[in-house]
């Protein structure tokens, strides 16, 4: 790589490089022959240390074999708008940002409705690592090695009814702790959501760490969702509730500008966004740009949940 | 050259030195060409700016040293709206002309960009003391020219960024200062 980028980070939140290279290996080993998407439960539970190190996940790279993007340019270059509007502004604000205590309230057309605690929502979960490619709207991209578990074992949990045909995320709003949210430059609090097939997808993950480690504030802890086919937008930080809802729900950046951000917001290299192309990319760390693919690379898994639609006016 | 406008031409350089060695010590962040676009924009528009508060200054501010840095600084800003130009050509579209005059068709932010950079270049190129002389009267009526191309630098800006306008909106109030405190003084 031409560039190094040394960035202040706190210690603790660094694994090094060697310990995590190895544990990639062992992980590689255990998950050799392991074909299918979801890999076989572990026995016990997933415990969510406050801050520090996932240990042993099983792993899934499923970004065709492409090199990590290093863990200081994923948490050093961030849009999470909440916590301010330039690239490195959520590192620095960060701090205020209170993850714990943290509760998610699961509403809308399902069985068990209610406001729990993040451990509530983790404890039955197993853990595991999925690298996936991330491809954020401005034409940039990385590869994050997350820490999470599938959206579509959350929302079995809660049953949903035969109504909820989409699924409504919700961040935190408190400009106390999101300073970023003490002017309107989007309508608070940020909103998402999916159809109720994309959220089940297997892909579809909520995250609560990356790098074998807790989640960075900046990166949107506690609990994100990511949703690799997807412009990066739709992959809601710091989720404080999940509806499932009987009609399209309203999201943020579609609604401040619906010709720029559609609700589907498929990664999509034929459409452009109206100020600049998406036919390429720039992966964080390469000076020169590379072709963007289909639903992010992701068209084998995916592309059949959009079977009729016409991709160029539902983007 | 006078001394002040050596100290000044050594001012004026240290963002692109800065480039030269960030981007060697890899200290402009995780996309240093993002970096590199948005820095040199933002160069070529404060001394757009600079220059056009020299008049001003000297007018109101009965501030006369300006004046001799207002070439310096209006040329400068063309040499950091031509590297801003560079680095969209090299490394935006990879040398791709037509990618770029797509994007001058399509894009409306890109049409004011190039529309700003197209009306600075004969006034740089003018902007010596043979040309203020060659041209006469009709200099200081090519050199007004500036004034529209300020304004479509920062509807440049405004048309680009995608929530936050604080910045182009300071921008412009500036720039609305500069202009209206052109309007004839009354005694
Ligand atoms: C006198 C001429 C120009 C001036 C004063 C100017 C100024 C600026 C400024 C102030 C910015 C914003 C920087 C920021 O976000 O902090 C910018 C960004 C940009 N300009 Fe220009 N510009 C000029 C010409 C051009 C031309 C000719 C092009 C293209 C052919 C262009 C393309 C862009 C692009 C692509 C961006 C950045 C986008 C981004 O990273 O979000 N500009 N420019």
């Amino acid at each position: 790589m031409l560039i190094k980028r040394p960035e202040p980070i706190a210690p603790s939140e660094i694994t090094p490089e060697s310990v995590y290279q190895a544990r990639r290996r062992f992980l590689a080993l255990g998950a050799a022959g392991a074909g299918a998407l979801l890999l076989p439960r572990l026995a016990g539970a997933a415990t969510l240390p406050p801050v520090g190190a996932f240990g042993t996940l099983p792993s899934q790279a499923l970004a065709g074999g492409e090199a990590l993007t290093p863990l200081d340019s994923i948490t050093s270059y961030c849009n999470f708008y909440e916590l301010g509007t330039g690239k490195s502004d959520p590192a620095r604000n960060a701090e205020s940002l209170r993850t714990s205590p943290w509760r998610v309230r699961i509403g809308g057309e399902v069985a068990r409705p209610g406001d729990y605690t993040l451990e509530d929502i983790l404890q039955p979960h197993t853990l595991e690592e999925r690298i996936y490619r991330l491809r954020c709207v401005e034409a940039w991209s990385m590869v994050v090695p997350w820490v999470g578990f599938p959206l579509a074992d959350l929302l079995k949990r809660f049953e949903p009814t035969s109504r909820a045909k989409y699924v409504a995320f919700t961040t935190l709003y408190d400009p106390e702790q999101m300073p970023g949210q003490r002017r309107s430059v989007l309508e608070w609090p940020y909103r998402e959501g999916l159809r109720i097939d994309e959220a089940m997808h297997p892909l579809t993950l909520l995250a609560v760490g990356l790098y074998g480690q807790t989640l960075p504030k900046q990166n949107g802890a506690p609990l994100r969702l990511v949703v690799p086919w997807k412009y990066g937008f739709k992959s809601i930080k710091s989720i404080v509730a999940i509806d499932l809802v009987e009609s399209q729900p309203t999201t943020t950046w579609n609604q401040m500008q619906s010709s720029e951000y559609g609700f589907y917001a498929n990664v999509n290299p034929a459409v452009d966004h109206p100020r600049w192309s998406q036919a390429r990319e720039r992966r964080i760390g390469e000076f020169f740009k590379r072709d963007t693919l289909a639903f992010n690379g992701y068209a084998e898994q995916v592309a059949g949940l959009y079977r009729g639609m016409d991709l160029r006016r539902q983007f | 050259m006078p001394r002040l406008n050596l100290l000044f031409l050594g001012i004026g350089l240290l963002p692109a030195g800065w480039w030269v060695i960030g981007l060697l010590s890899g200290q402009l962040g995780a996309n240093p060409v993002e970096t590199l676009t948005r820095q040199s924009g933002d160069w070529a528009l404060r001394f757009l700016l600079l220059s056009l508060a020299c008049t001003p200054l000297r007018v109101w501010g009965h501030w006369h040293t300006p004046m001799r840095l207002r070439r310096q600084w209006g040329l400068f800003a063309y040499f950091y709206a031509w590297v801003h130009l560079t680095i969209i050509l090299v490394l935006e579209h990879e040398l791709d002309m037509l990618a770029l005059w797509r994007d001058v068709l399509d894009r409306p932010y890109i049409t004011f960009g190039m529309l700003a950079f197209a009306l600075l270049t004969p006034l740089a190129i003018t902007s010596t003391k043979g040309w203020q002389r060659r041209l006469g009267r009709g200099w200081r009526r090519l050199h007004r020219w500036v004034y529209p191309t300020a304004i479509i630098a920062v509807v440049h800006f405004l048309l680009l960024v995608k929530a936050d306008l604080r910045e182009p909106l300071i921008y412009g109030a500036l720039l609305s200062l500069l202009l209206l405190a052109r309007l004839p003084k009354r005694t």
